[in-house]
């Protein structure tokens, strides 16, 4: 089992986003999760092993390798990639949950509803609004928390991004101030320096999207506002209910269009 | 280590839970499964030529990390989510008996052989007290066999062949706690899942019966 799991269920995800969400997955696929295993994993593979300390004394390189890595650089990041990835479940619930409601009402027999049969409700897309776009904007703005404090965590914990070549250690039981050399520290520094400016994209993306989102939001409410203020009583609740049938009309033929086309 | 057999059956039984089961499975497959596959297991992995005992007695070093780690954090973790994922094949076993009757039968014997209603439902609270008792059990048992959920960076050993108390020095203490911890809350995190879904069925079912007998006293 890989990571090839989580990219099934974001991929799901996927549909229904936006076009910065899109961009935003696909940068966490190939500029980090693919990174991660095919190459980081590589370097820090042997920084244990290779961790070397200038003294016979028997677990003074534990001690000092503990102490200077209390949680390693690769497993900060797979912790980052899971934390960051799970928002979107709550997305894929939403959804599942609308589906259900659907497949539902559809079984009642309900006129409201507008499928044919239950293909069509699975392959459904569904339009970000309402309630639903509560839940993207959250599942976005937890995003967004958990990728800033890992990147807090990182400069925290290591002192910055840069990994030093040599680290002098005097933990019990090293009988003085020891010199420890670190494995491959350059290759090490700039991969995290990738990470780090990669994972910067990602919260940038995130901004955008949330950006686009509230702006979408309010142009919506004002034009609403606008509609009800230039045609008053029943005729107008009449025709936004018109406006609302043929843009699902519109949107369901869409759907169709893209259906064929994918 | 292959853990696809697992991830399917939790993806299968995905359709036949309630809400808050499905919100178990996604917290067991992202926080357990992929956090063991992806981060832990390579913390743990070369664990014992990592250890260190500041001696040179041939077998003392073997003896020590045996008798402290007489199961390794790793293994104890591989077999809690089996164990734990375990109750859910009873509902799937459940639900395929009940399809398998209705094609012998060659008719339709219930709404839904995947609804979860009389005796599926018996099973389905077996299988929730299940994983709440094996959670718990682990959770026991992790606590019991490492003095709490501490992983010392040092450890006193005189158990023969070492001639003395010799000091024996554990390899990345501090990132095994921190995984420990993750996991010992992830497992509350379940065991509370679990006992919400419980309570949730039992008083949903409980409403639905009990206008029922109402009707029938008054009749």
């Amino acid at each position: 089992m890989d990571w090839g799991a989580l990219h099934t269920i974001l991929g799901g995800v996927n549909k229904h986003s936006t076009s910065i969400g899109k961009i935003w997955l696909t940068v966490l696929f190939i500029f980090r999760i693919m990174i991660l295993v095919v190459a980081a994993e590589r370097v820090w593979g042997d920084e244990q092993d290779d961790f070397v300390c200038n003294t016979l004394q028997p677990g003074c390189r534990n001690v000092c390798y503990d102490h200077f890595f209390p949680i390693s650089h690769i497993r900060l990041w797979a912790l980052q990639l899971i934390f960051v990835s799970t928002p979107a479940l709550l997305v894929a619930m939403h959804v599942a949950y609308r589906r259900h409601e659907k497949k539902r009402q559809f079984r009642k027999g309900d006129q409201k509803c507008e499928f044919k049969d239950i293909e069509e409700i699975r392959k459904q897309r569904f339009r970000i609004e309402g309630s639903l776009w509560w839940t993207y904007t959250s599942s976005i703005f937890f995003r967004l928390i958990f990728e800033a404090v890992f990147m807090y965590a990182f400069y925290f914990m290591y002192d910055g991004f840069r990994m030093p070549r040599l680290m002098k250690c005097n933990a019990w039981p090293c009988p003085n101030t020891v010199d420890c050399f670190v494995s491959r520290p350059t290759e090490k520094t700039v991969f995290t320096i990738f990470m780090i400016a990669v994972s910067s994209i990602c919260i940038l993306l995130n901004v955008a999207e949330l950006c686009y989102l509230l702006t979408k939001f309010f142009l919506r409410r004002s034009k609403k506002a606008g509609n009800l203020k230039q045609q008053p009583n029943h005729e107008n609740k009449e025709e936004t209910k018109q406006n609302e049938m043929n843009e699902l009309i519109s949107d369901s033929c869409q759907n169709t269009v893209i259906g064929f086309s994918s | 280590m292959s853990w696809v057999f697992l991830r399917d059956l939790l993806s299968g039984v995905n359709k036949y839970s309630t809400g808050i089961g499905r919100i178990w499975v996604a917290v067991v497959f992202m926080f357990c499964l992929l956090v063991y596959v992806a981060a832990t297991e390579n913390i743990w992995k070369h664990e014992h030529d990592e250890s260190e005992c500041n001696i040179k007695q041939p077998g003392c070093e073997n003896v020590c990390v045996d008798h402290f780690f007489p199961v390794s954090h790793i293994r104890l973790w591989a077999l809690q989510l089996i164990m734990v994922s375990t109750p859910l094949l009873l509902v799937v076993f459940h639900v395929a008996y009940r399809e398998n009757r209705e094609k012998h039968h060659n008719q339709k014997l219930y709404k839904n052989p995947g609804n979860i209603d009389g005796r599926l439902l018996c099973t389905y609270l077996i299988s929730l007290i299940l994983k709440t008792g094996l959670e718990i059990v682990f959770l026991v048992l992790f606590y019991k066999l490492y003095s709490g959920f501490k992983i010392p960076c040092l450890v006193k050993c005189d158990i023969k062949p070492c001639p003395n108390t010799v000091d024996c020095y554990i390899s990345k203490p501090t990132e095994k706690m921190i995984f420990l911890y993750f996991l010992v809350a992830t497992s509350c995190l379940c065991t509370i899942l679990n006992l919400s879904e419980l309570s949730y069925l039992v008083f949903k079912y409980s409403i639905k019966c009990y206008p029922k007998r109402h009707m029938k006293k008054q009749q």
